[in-house]
């Protein structure tokens, strides 16, 4: 029988961070090691070892045994991007939560004022919204927004467009129009690694064309916006996501959210959910 | 005047704060402070050995504390700030840049350690960031008997903007500031100052906007 909880794949370190001192860390509740080993990198929990990965620059782990492949990022692969290893930022919330914000656009502009949105440009227009049965993911595209400082390599004010996907339960892609690279899409990833049902640890990541930008100027755009939004998650009630329909009023902007908790109850995912309206 | 900044870090905050009160021009040099912990490679502690940030370079004049950056900056750009209307105001301003290191070693250390799992001895770095409070909400009160709204006297000086920034993100080290009425209405004193500028976690006020139409007058 598959576990849709413990089956998951699971970020728990940054490859490029992991000294030889290696890192303690907890998923799920359980205490973790992430380790060098004989030149490799392993995770074990209680003795054993578990099943493990490095892509997109951290180490996944998975509890229980893998229900499927790790998620593809394809743009992960493609040439002129850099990839940044943002870092993780420890917040008390459930992981849920952590992914529930970042797929919500209306907040922009009160959390991320002049940076990523700005008053009075506060209307979020019509957007799609979908779950592809296909790859069991869900989708928004079509999202349109009015951006002070789209990105770091942004010179003024511009309308973005996005796409979100949610393609695990603890897993935000989002993919906003490039600035410098018409055509393409920047890739702005938050990867959730659940230490608690109400603890998590985010690791940010992105995938972009820029080549002008210093890294450590677009590690510090990104851990800014993402520590806009650390508070906030940090004060949100109730502290576990309810996927029972009827506790939170839906806007047009929340439709994406909605999606995301019907497709957490039709998996079965529960950790860090509420499932009884309280 | 060149600043190894970080945009996380309130020490470095403070310096970007003057800067904007005062006009000063300055050039930032980021630091990947976390992940990367650049501030402890070879290279940086060439530059500060005792590895901190901020630092800050201008021609042959390299500054490793943030007291002694602010005092330049607000020598060179803003003189008013270094609060010398009186030996009273300039040594009250001494003293609160002394005493921002203290913030710096409790509060600073606790939100590292809860945002970005930096090791600290948490339990004993709050008792000293709550401490601390105390100490900054009692000399406000003092300050409020004697009419004056800030730190060194009845106006901004270099004392406010030492100790403002850890003041307001005490909550990000899981230390509240819900029992502190007077370092609220302070903070707030500061975020209205013209020209002021934010930092993730220390918001602009909004709620200066003018009252809605309809309300009785
Ligand atoms: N640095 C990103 C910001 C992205 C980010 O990670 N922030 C979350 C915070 S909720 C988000 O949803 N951002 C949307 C966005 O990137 O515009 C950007 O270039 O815009
Ligand atoms: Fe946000």
């Amino acid at each position: 029988m598959t576990d849709p909880i413990r089956d998951e794949w699971y970020p728990v370190a940054l490859v490029s961070q992991l000294g030889p001192e290696g890192r303690d860390t907890r998923l799920l509740g359980e205490p973790v090691r992430v380790a060098w080993q004989d030149g490799a990198i392993i995770v074990t929990s209680g003795g054993h070892t578990l099943p493990s990965q490095q892509r997109y620059g951290h180490v996944w782990a998975c509890p229980g045994t893998p229900a499927r492949p790790l998620f593809d990022i394809p743009e992960a692969d493609q040439p002129g991007r850099r990839l940044v290893d943002v870092g993780l930022v420890r917040v008390k919330c459930s992981p849920l939560r952590a992914v529930e914000n970042f797929l919500d656009i209306a907040h922009f502009p009160f959390v991320h004022t002049d940076i990523l949105g700005a008053e009075p440009h506060t209307e979020v227009g019509k957007y799609d919204v979908a779950i592809r049965e296909e790859v069991d993911e869900v989708w928004a595209t079509k999202v349109h927004f009015y951006q002070p400082q789209a990105a770091k390599s942004a010179a003024g004010g511009i309308t973005t467009e996005y796409m979100y996907r949610v393609p695990a339960p603890t897993v935000s892609i989002l993919y906003k129009t490039c600035p410098p690279r018409p055509g393409e899409w920047d890739v702005i990833t938050l990867f959730v690694q659940p230490l608690d049902e109400e603890l998590c640890e985010v690791w940010p990541w992105m995938a972009l064309f820029d080549d002008d930008t210093p890294m450590t100027d677009l590690i510090h755009f990104q851990q800014t916006i993402f520590l806009q939004d650390r508070s906030i998650l940090e004060n949100q009630l109730p502290h576990r996501l309810p996927l029972d329909p009827g506790m939170e009023i839906p806007t047009r902007a929340d439709l994406t959210s909605i999606a995301y908790r019907r497709w957490l109850k039709r998996r079965g995912y529960t950790y860090g959910a509420q499932l009884v309206a309280a | 005047m060149i600043l190894y900044d970080y945009a996380l870090s309130p020490d470095c905050y403070k310096i970007r704060l003057l800067a904007a009160l005062t006009g000063a021009k300055l050039t930032l040099r980021a630091v990947d402070f976390h992940p990367g912990g650049e501030h402890r490679s070879p290279a940086f502690l060439a530059i500060n050995p005792g590895g901190t940030i901020p630092v800050m370079q201008d021609g042959t004049l390299t500054l490793t504390d943030s007291a002694a950056i602010l005092t330049f900056v607000a020598a060179k750009s803003g003189p008013a700030w270094l609060g010398d209307d009186s030996p009273e105001m300039r040594a009250r301003v001494a003293q609160w840049l002394a005493f921002a290191q203290r913030l710096s070693a409790s509060i600073g250390k606790a939100r590292t350690h809860d945002m970005l799992q930096k090791p600290a001895d948490i339990v004993a770095c709050r008792k000293a960031g709550v401490q601390c409070l105390r100490e900054i909400e009692a000399a406000l009160v003092e300050r409020h008997l004697t009419g004056d709204a800030f730190l060194a006297g009845n106006r901004p000086t270099l004392a406010d903007i030492a100790c403002f920034p850890h003041s307001m993100l005490a909550p990000d080290g899981g230390i509240s500031v819900d029992p502190y009425p007077a370092i609220r209405l302070w903070t707030r004193s500061v975020r209205a100052l013209p020209g002021f500028i934010e930092m993730p976690g220390i918001h602009r006020l909004h709620d200066l906007k003018p009252e809605p139409v309809g309300v009785p007058e």
